[in-house]
C-alpha cells in the first residue's frame, strides 16, 4: 500500500520555552494552565558520568539519579509547536538546564514576592548564557505586594527586561507572560514585531 | 530478558533504573541520528510485520507517532527515560519506519517568521 506524502500529518518544527524559578514559585502551574494537556513529566536517568543512560557495567558502583521534567506542549500551526519545560530546581541539575536552555526561544522566571531570592541563580544563569528571558511576578494570596520597580531592583534587572504581574494558574495570564517573552525574544534576535 | 542468570551475590539494582537499559538491550546510544528532547517524530509508510523484529515498545512508539510526538512526549507516555527512546528511535529511524524533524535551532531563532508564527499561535489560543 502506497500512502501520498501530502496526505499525512506534516512534521512540525518544535519550539521549546523554558518556565524557571524556585520551588513552589507556581512553575508547573503555569505549564499547566497555557498547555492543550495536563502536565507531562519526562526523565533522563543520570550517572555520575553525566546525562543519558551509559552501560550498565557497576551500575551500583555509580549515583544514580533520575531528574524528572515537567513538560506541555502547544500546537501552534500545522508548522510550528510549542514545548514548555518546566526547569529541575535543584542547582546540581546544572546540566539539564544547558540542554534544555540550548536552542530554546527563551526563558519565563516565576517569582515568588515571599522567596524572591529563590529565583537569583534562574537570573544569573540565563544572563549568563545569554538567553532571552523575562520575569513574571506570581501573585500569590497573602504574599507581600511589592511594586514591579522594587523587585526589579531586588533583582538587579537591567532595564531592558521585562517584568510583569501574573497569575499563573490563569490561561489568559499565563499566555500574556508568554506574548511578552516571544516580543522579548524577537526584539534581541530579530527585527522588532510590530504587536 | 529475565535477571535469573545473574550471580547470587549481585547487588540488589533499582529496577527502575535497570528496565531502560534492557528495553534497549543494554545500548545506549541510537544507530542514528541525535534525538534531542524535542525532535519530532512521525511513523511513515504501512505497519510493519513480524519479520521487521520490532519490540513491544517499538511498536508502542508507531502507534504513539501516528501523529507527530517529541522524544519528550514518547518517553512521558511510555514511561520510559528519554534516553531509552532516543535509542528505540534509532532503530526505526534506521528501518526507515519514522521520519524525524530536528527542532528549530539557536540560529534559526533569527527567523521573523518564526517569531510571527508563535505570536499568531498563542494570540489565537
Amino acid at each position: 500500500m502506497v500512502f501520498d506524502r501530502s496526505d499525512r500529518p506534516r512534521l512540525p518544527r518544535a519550539i521549546k520555552i523554558l518556565i524557571a524559578g524556585g520551588f513552589g514559585a507556581g512553575k508547573t502551574t503555569m505549564v499547566a494552565a497555557v498547555s492543550e494537556t495536563r502536565p507531562l513529566r519526562t526523565e533522563e536517568i543520570l550517572t555520575d558520568r553525566g546525562i543519558g543512560v551509559d552501560d550498565l557495567t557497576s551500575v551500583e558502583a555509580k549515583r544514580t539519579t533520575t531528574v524528572a521534567m515537567d513538560f506541555g506542549r502547544i500546537t501552534l500551526t500545522n508548522d510550528y509547536v510549542l514545548y514548555l519545560f518546566g526547569t529541575p530546581g535543584q542547582e546540581r541539575f546544572w546540566f539539564v538546564w544547558d540542554e534544555l536552555a540550548e536552542g530554546s526561544l527563551g526563558a519565563v522566571i516565576l517569582a515568588d514576592t515571599r522567596r524572591l531570592a529563590d529565583c537569583f541563580p534562574s537570573v544569573d544563569y540565563f544572563e549568563r548564557r545569554g538567553t532571552p528571558f523575562v520575569v513574571a511576578v506570581n501573585c500569590f494570596e497573602g504574599a507581600p505586594t511589592f511594586e514591579l520597580d522594587e523587585v526589579r531592583l531586588a533583582l538587579q534587572l537591567d532595564p531592558s527586561i521585562p517584568i510583569i504581574l501574573c497569575d499563573a494558574r490563569k490561561r489568559d495570564s499565563s499566555r500574556e507572560v508568554l506574548i511578552t517573552l516571544v516580543k522579548h525574544s524577537a526584539r534581541l534576535r530579530a527585527e522588532p514585531v510590530s504587536s | 530478558m529475565s535477571t535469573t542468570d545473574e550471580p547470587a551475590d549481585e547487588h540488589w539494582v533499582d529496577p527502575e533504573i535497570v528496565r531502560p537499559y534492557v528495553v534497549t538491550r543494554g545500548r545506549t546510544q541510537p544507530v542514528h541520528g541525535k534525538f534531542d528532547l524535542i525532535s519530532m517524530a512521525l511513523a511513515v509508510g504501512p505497519p510493519p510485520g513480524p519479520e521487521a523484529g520490532l519490540d513491544p515498545e517499538h511498536l508502542q512508539i508507531l502507534q504513539l507517532c501516528r501523529e507527530p510526538k517529541s522524544v519528550a512526549e514518547i518517553a512521558a507516555y511510555l514511561n520510559l527515560p528519554a534516553g531509552t527512546i532516543r535509542v528505540l528511535l534509532g532503530d526505526l529511524f534506521d528501518k526507515e519506519l519514522v521520519s524525524a524533524q530536528e527542532p528549530q535551532s539557536e540560529v534559526d531563532m533569527r527567523d521573523m517568521n518564526m517569531y510571527r508564527a508563535v505570536l499568531d499561535g498563542l494570540r489565537s489560543l
